[in-house]
């Protein structure tokens, strides 16, 4: 089609082509949004055994020299030093005025940071970065890496046989390890809150990885769309859709990734708006929601009181396949944001009754 | 049964003695994705060709369905709002969404019939 001529492709492009995905535009990407099987089905297997997902449009780089942990805290409020070799963390990239510029996961490699930012930020992401490193600190972007995400209750017992060292991992740990002769650096880590694994690997060997992977037992290709319905059901944030520069980390409940230290010294790009607004509150807060019956309340829908005013708005919604019916993210007025709330969606001009919900909407199944 | 006829919103109408059922078709079905949701319209109610009247909603997005002729809804199909997979699986079948008295007994017939359809499809690939 006319509008995929000049996007951007993966290194699993062909293989995508090659197993039915529908190619779709996404940060510049042409990308699976899903494969033969359907959302539905790719969501299930997910839930069920384990699906290979090509996230290979991420920003992936290194942060190399002394100092480099440091030197990413003037742009993030994590606490990147004290993050032990062989580790991973969630953070955020931070505007001067407290809003989140991006969402990022990092990972210590013991000489150096491995870094992997939205598709959507990357050079944005990156020149930031850049723009606060001392000498001695240099940023290597990776465009020659692919990244594979293996997600799934069957994940382990599926890669298990080829990557033993990454099955020793927990959690969020790091690895370097060879499956079938290829280099890979794979984190227990991904988006869908499941077990599993993101696997960096080079360009050259990613569809022969892919191919390795799709066949493992119980191992099927799943695209974004499930993607996204996963990540939803997991209550995990869509930079630029649940988060951007104008929101800040305490209205998007994302404290917790500010480091305890960091919390004391203030020393982070937006630190006073965070501060302020961690000692007063802020005037809305990032919630979940579940309408009742079976139709599913889309991103950008008005939140009301019952019978009353606004009092928020939907970031991301649609249905949850593993949930068995619609659920929803978005901001609400901090005196309706309580678990239980009744408030009203607004779809088509008629109020849909709702409540607020705790997120996760399915728990999260971590090899903790 | 009664040919087929089609609507450049890629919908299905077979004229059925004095109703015209209505629903969409299976290249429709297949670009939404797997339906979960469908709003339907209340019988009864008079409707103009063009007008918006349904509404469908697959795991990806909510699409409007519209009545492809003049005329006033008879019967919905009640079975699509315990089991939408219905419209994935017989589209053209029991995956009906409702039917329609014609206001005007030959607008069916000026609807396209299923080759150009076909070729309808393939001028938007």
């Amino acid at each position: 089609m006319a509008e995929t001529e000049s996007l951007l492709e993966t290194p699993l492009a062909g293989l995508h082509r090659a197993l039915g995905g529908r190619m779709v535009a996404f940060a510049g990407y042409a990308m699976p949004v899903q494969y033969p099987a359907g959302i539905m089905a790719e969501h299930l297997h997910v839930r069920s055994a384990a699906g290979l997902f090509d996230v290979s449009h991420m920003g992936q780089a290194e942060l190399l020299g002394e100092g480099a942990a440091a030197a990413l805290e003037r742009v993030t409020p994590a606490d990147i030093q004290a993050l032990k070799p062989g580790r991973q963390r969630y953070g955020l990239l931070m505007t001067p005025e407290g809003g989140i510029f991006d969402d990022f996961m990092v990972a210590n490699r013991g000489d150096r940071l491995l870094l992997v930012v939205n598709a959507s930020r990357k050079h944005d992401d990156f020149a930031l970065i850049e723009s606060v490193l001392p000498a001695g600190v240099t940023l290597r972007r990776l465009p020659d890496r692919a990244l594979l995400a293996l997600q799934g209750p069957g994940a382990a017992a599926a890669i298990g046989p080829l990557a033993p060292a990454l099955i020793a991992l927990s959690f969020m740990g790091v690895a370097e390890t060879e499956i079938e002769g290829i280099p890979v650096i794979a984190s227990r880590s991904g988006y869908t809150g499941e077990d599993g694994w993101e696997i960096s690997a080079p360009a050259g060997e990613a569809e022969r990885l892919a191919r390795i992977l799709l066949a493992l037992p119980g191992v099927q290709p799943a695209g974004l769309g499930a993607r996204d319905s996963l990540r939803l059901e997991a209550g995990l944030c869509l930079y630029g859709t649940d988060i951007d520069e104008a929101t800040s980390p305490v209205e998007a409940a994302l404290t917790w990734s500010i480091g305890k230290r960091r919390r004391m010294a203030w020393d982070f790009p937006g630190a006073e708006r965070v501060r302020e607004e961690l000692a007063n509150g802020t005037a809305r807060v990032r919630v979940g929601l579940r309408p009742e019956g079976r139709q599913p309340a889309r991103g950008e829908t008005m939140i009301h009181a019952p019978g009353g005013e606004t009092i928020g708005s939907i970031t991301s919604g649609g249905f949850g396949p593993s949930l068995g019916g619609p659920m929803a993210m978005g901001y609400v007025a901090r005196s309706h944001a309580t678990d239980g709330t009744p408030i009203e969606l607004i779809v088509r001009s008629k109020p849909l009754a709702a409540r607020i919900a705790p997120m996760p909407f399915v728990p999260h199944r971590y090899a903790r | 049964m009664p040919e087929l006829k089609y609507t450049q919103d890629h919908e299905w109408v077979r004229a059925d003695g004095d109703a015209a059922t209505i629903g969409i078709t299976d290249h429709a079905q297949n670009a939404l994705g797997d339906v979960v949701f469908v709003d339907l319209p209340e019988v009864g109610r008079e409707v103009a060709a063009g007008e918006a009247i349904a509404v469908v909603e697959s795991v990806k997005a909510a699409s409007d369905v519209y009545a492809p002729i003049a005329g006033r809804i008879v019967e919905v199909n009640s079975a699509l709002t315990d089991d939408p997979g219905l419209i994935n699986r017989e589209p053209t079948g029991e995956g009906w969404f409702f039917k329609i008295e014609p206001a005007d007994a030959g607008a069916v017939a000026a609807l396209m019939d299923e080759s150009a359809y076909a070729a309808f499809v393939d001028s938007q690939a």
